[in-house]
């Protein structure tokens, strides 16, 4: 539901990168998105089909790179993914933890002609 | 040609959010973020925290809604400040809306701020608006399972009331393992049981409240 406003944020943070190189066009955007962020990727790709035309951005590619939700146990300290049912250490049991990965939404990189 | 980016998509409202946050502050004016599901019972527990404060402290309140304006008319009753945002389709409030509201609001004669999100447990979590605290509602009725389908959430807030607690003996919802659970991925925060039909520990939550604005600007 929220990738309409994501998308439009994208869109904009690559037009203006591409603008700044004076690029005439891009081909691909590169980006990375956290599972915690439940952002779907389809979706962001249906919504920058109509949102890119008639912008430099029109018909270039998404690239998505999707990050599970990575935890790091506060008292073994290893890290492991967190499952979606059940967020206890796998090694320890332990149920304290700081997340060190999931939570990404950005464009990595863009490629221009 | 590859051009490196590495910038966050919503970096954008993230600036404007500070923007809100440097404009709150230079009025002291505290702002708190309210979120849940639909129904969970924001609009409720801003009667009471209203009911419970407005003799001590000039209150002002920010109501998103996608499309009606039920909620602000409610709030209007109590004589208080009220902005209602409609999102016009949005699920969720961002910055630049909450500074167009920030702009029509008295904030001179505002201390605390509470701006009511759209009912969503997704897209809010994602979006600032230069709250000072985040707020979640859950309410028992809704399943003790809610944190692990919205993790983010249940991650980012400052503080979760675990509301209509009124209706446990009807519900299989065990707060001792939701809370569990909440603070291994959360070790921060700060949970409260509330009912907003009884009045079940509204006043801690108001007290909480109260500390967080006198620790942000001082004693008044
Ligand atoms: N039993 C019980 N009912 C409650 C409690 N708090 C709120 N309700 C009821 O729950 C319903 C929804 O409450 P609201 O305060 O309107 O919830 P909301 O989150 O503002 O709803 P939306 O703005 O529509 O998303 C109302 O019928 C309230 O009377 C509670 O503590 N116990
Ligand atoms: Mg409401
Ligand atoms: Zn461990």
């Amino acid at each position: 539901m929220h990738e309409l406003a994501i998308t439009k944020s994208m869109l904009d943070l690559v037009l203006e990168q591409a603008e700044k190189v004076e690029a005439k066009e891009v081909g691909k955007i590169n980006l990375v998105i956290g599972e915690m962020t439940g952002v779907v990727d389809e979706c962001v790709q249906f919504y920058f089909g109509f949102l890119s035309k008639g912008t430099l951005a029109e018909g270039a590619a998404l690239s998505f790179t999707m990050v599970p939700t990575m935890a790091r146990c506060r008292v073994c300290d290893k890290p492991f993914e967190l499952k979606e049912f059940d967020w206890t250490c796998p090694y320890c049991q332990g149920n304290n933890m700081e997340i060190i990965a999931g939570k990404e939404l950005f464009v990595e990189s863009i490629e221009v002609e | 040609m590859e051009i490196k980016v590495v910038k966050d998509i919503l970096g954008a409202n993230e600036q404007i959010a500070e923007r809100n946050r440097h404009l709150l502050d230079s009025k002291n004016v505290f702002a708190v973020n309210l979120m849940s599901s639909p129904g969970a019972g924001k609009t409720s527990l801003i009667l009471e925290t209203i009911k419970r404060l407005k003799q001590e402290i000039k209150i002002g309140v920010i109501e998103g809604d996608v499309s009606s304006s039920l909620d602000a008319e409610v709030i209007g009753k109590e004589g208080i400040p009220v902005i209602q945002i409609n999102t016009g389709g949005e699920c969720h409030l961002d910055a630049n809306m909450t500074y167009r509201a920030l702009d029509n609001m008295p904030l001179q004669d505002i201390e605390l701020l509470l701006i009511e999100n759209v009912g969503n447990l997704i897209c809010t979590a994602e979006f600032a608006l230069g709250e000072h605290k985040k707020i979640l509602i859950s309410s028992t009725p809704e399943g003790d399972d809610k944190p692990f389908k919205y993790p983010l959430m249940f991650h980012t807030v400052d503080a979760i009331l675990i509301n209509k607690t009124d209706l446990l003996p009807y519900l299989r919802f065990d707060t001792d393992a939701y809370s569990r659970a909440v603070k291994g991925i959360n070790e921060k925060v700060e949970i409260f049981q509330i009912s907003c039909a009884t009045g079940q520990g509204i006043q801690e939550w108001v007290s909480w409240l109260l500390t967080q604005m006198n620790r942000r600007y001082g004693g008044r």
